[in-house]
């Protein structure tokens, strides 16, 4: 799963277009929304839509986003267990 | 001495009617114009929404003028705005501006490989050009308070005495673009949009042509138009502010400027677009304001939301309201679910109307709001 | 109403990777794509604000004009009524076209959230308001061209009329990298006599 991390980590700085971030400096366990990388309500829909177009992940309730994308840790398990591609 | 400025002629094409007396008719008696759609080209799965009959549009369009080569929404436009400057018998000359409201306008070009026809000063130059305006059209392409913004421009205008008159039409269609993009903000409802109510969960969306005749001459006056307030709420740019912010401002603008106070208000038109946010922030603005008590309504139940139509649609219908007297039900309400009070019709009733608020709301953190009062 | 005159406080132009204020150029790059441009102007003033980096170009571009002409002018914790009045030609056209490439192939259908919401002029104004926090007037407005005269009446009405002490107007034009942003901010003093002729000349300078 370390792979898909690292890979999630570089998504998420091309797709939400967090400039002067780099992989390294995000961390497995950091909060994504709220104080730690700052991600807002935009970047929560457009993480939707790559799960979706990545990973063949159709999110049925977009509520469950909030719990999804806490971490990419969070996310590279949730992933784990649901991709389609 | 400041010059009086009143909104003298209205006019609308929606899918529950070609001009104002239908669209009433068909308010008092709860028929709404949503429907279930099976469009996919317009969207991949069936869908709610408010759509105005093709079949009705060319029929309509062709009784009027045997001129070919206009798009649908010109076509909606066209038809709003024929018998209103017919009506009004006002010359087309300098003295005489008009304004375009619109979002989107005609977006669908961007499917062809003719994507001159989507700039939007290009649409005002075919409207232009249909019925001969003498002077530089304006757009206002302001998100979803273009339309209620465009009667604030007109009545501005008129009163620094640039015009005495200003012919103003609104328009926007339902189309793919705007149909996939509010899908990926989550924010369309799968069912039919039900303002205000614990249940709501996002748009249906509409589409109308609307138009008006702004102006100093008061003689035969529908309505008159005593203050107004553009202010942002320099917040966010999709999601509203959470204490209702640049709302606030912008009607304490119009009410500070129409020198009344909240309590004199009679009706609300608000934008109640269905959504958890947006109804939540006018619930909270208004009441801040004192306002929680004025019977209000929200029309995106009877016409979605229609976008840069809906302000000067919903303006076009609350103007009946106060003329006829009359409070309309605010379509798709049922069970309150903002943590404010409001004052929801949820039936129609009559109601002496002297002063009506319109109010608007949209993406990029704008408001506007307008106060209007009845004349004799 | 209060009668007098306006003045222009201060102007800045962008275009063809330069950018001029009051007259004189401030930076510049070699010939280079919007995006890198707009990142290195971004770099130059010093900004430090990572949303900049997910606005599209017309926001960018206006962003860039209203820092310059803002950045000193107002305490962003003092009230401030600085009035928005921005137009321009193509409205959101250049994120208008892309987004609907993200929604023209059936096989390969990703409607964009970020992409959508820029597919509207205003947003630009929005972005600038919060950025200064300005709780202000603001209207966008579509005209074929540069429209001098309907600017200078439109922040007259709002000045004399009360609605905003003072006016950042702005024709901010961008489509498929040939953009143009002309901004000047409108008050009840400065150098420059507000009025069409010498909007007219500062435009075409």
């Amino acid at each position: 799963m370390e792979a898909l991390k690292q890979e999630l980590k570089g998504k998420i700085i091309e797709v939400l277009n967090l400039e002067d971030i780099a992989v390294a400096d995000i961390n497995d366990n950091d909060a994504l929304f709220g104080d730690g990388l700052g991600l807002d309500s935009i970047d929560a829909l457009e993480l939707i839509v790559m799960l979706d177009k990545d990973y063949g992940i159709k999110l049925v309730d977009p509520k469950e986003g909030k719990v999804i994308f806490k971490s990419i840790e969070t996310m590279a398990a949730y992933i784990n267990e649901n991709r389609v591609k | 001495m400041i010059k009086e400025v009143y909104i003298t002629e209205t006019n609308c094409i929606t899918p529950i009617g070609f001009d104002v007396a239908s669209n009433i008719k068909n308010i008092r008696n709860a028929v709404s114009g949503i429907q279930l759609h099976d469009k996919p080209k317009l969207f991949n799965s069936p869908f709610y929404a408010s759509i105005i009959s093709d079949v009705d549009l060319d029929l309509a369009f062709a009784k009027m003028t045997t001129a070919v080569n206009y798009s649908r929404l010109e076509k909606m436009m066209i038809l709003a705005l024929e018998p209103i400057i017919k009506n009004s018998k006002v010359i087309l000359n300098e003295r005489t501006a008009f304004v375009l409201s619109t979002t989107k306008g005609n977006v669908t070009a961007l499917e062809t490989e003719n994507i001159e026809q989507a700039y939007l000063n290009q649409l005002a130059k075919n409207i232009v050009d249909f019925f001969g305006f003498k002077t530089e059209p304006i757009v206002v392409s302001n998100a979803c308070v273009s339309g209620i913004l465009a009667v604030s421009l007109a009545k501005r205008l008129v009163q620094a005495e640039l015009f005495d008159n200003v012919f103003i039409v609104a328009g926007d269609e339902v189309s793919k673009f705007v149909l996939s993009g509010f899908n990926s903000f989550q924010a369309m409802s799968e069912m039919p949009c039900k303002p205000y109510s614990v249940n709501r969960n996002g748009v249906t969306l509409g589409e109308a042509a609307a138009a008006v005749l702004v102006s100093s001459n008061g003689e035969n006056a529908k309505i008159k138009i005593l203050g107004d307030g553009s202010i942002n709420d320099a917040n966010h740019i999709s999601g509203p502010s959470r204490t209702g912010e640049g709302l606030y401002r912008s009607i304490e603008s119009a009410l500070a400027e129409a020198k009344i106070n909240s309590t004199q208000i009679d009706y609300i038109s608000a934008h109640g677009t269905a959504t958890p946010f947006n109804d939540e922030m006018e619930a909270i603005a208004l009441n801040r304001l004192g306002l929680g008590n004025a019977p209000l309504n929200s029309l995106k139940g009877f016409y979605g939301h229609t976008l840069g139509a809906s302000g000067l649609l919903e303006t076009v219908i609350g103007i009946q309201s106060v003329q006829e007297e009359e409070l309309f039900v605010s379509l798709g309400f049922d069970e309150i679910g903002v943590s404010q009070p409001i004052n929801i019709i949820e039936k129609n009733e009559d109601k002496n109307i002297r002063y009506f608020l319109k109010t608007a709301s949209g993406f990029g953190g704008c408001n506007t709001a307008i106060v209007f009062e009845k004349v004799n | 109403m209060t009668a007098g005159k306006t003045y222009i406080k201060s102007f800045c132009t962008i275009q063809n990777n330069q950018v001029w204020l009051n007259g004189d150029v401030v930076f510049g790059t070699e010939s280079t794509v919007f995006s890198d441009f707009s990142k290195k102007a971004y770099q130059h003033l010093e900004i430090n604000y990572p949303k900049f980096f997910k606005m599209d170009n017309l926001s960018k571009l206006a962003f860039l004009g209203a820092e310059l002409l803002l950045k000193t002018e107002n305490n962003s914790s003092e009230e401030n009524n600085t009035a928005l009045v921005f137009a321009n030609k193509s409205s959101s056209l250049d994120t208008d076209v892309k987004y609907q490439n993200s929604i023209s192939d059936p096989e390969n259908y990703y409607p964009s959230p970020a992409v959508f919401v820029y597919t509207l002029p205003n947003i630009c104004l929005g972005e600038i308001s919060i950025r200064h926090q300005l709780k202000s007037e603001n209207s966008f407005f579509i005209f074929a061209d540069y429209n001098p005269i309907f600017m200078e009446n439109y922040s007259n009405i709002l000045l004399k009329t009360g609605k905003a002490d003072k006016v950042l107007c702005g024709w901010v034009e961008y489509y498929n990298e040939d953009y143009k942003a002309f901004l000047y901010l409108v008050d009840k003093e400065g150098e420059l006599e507000h009025n069409k002729e010498i909007l007219k000349q500062l435009y075409n300078q």
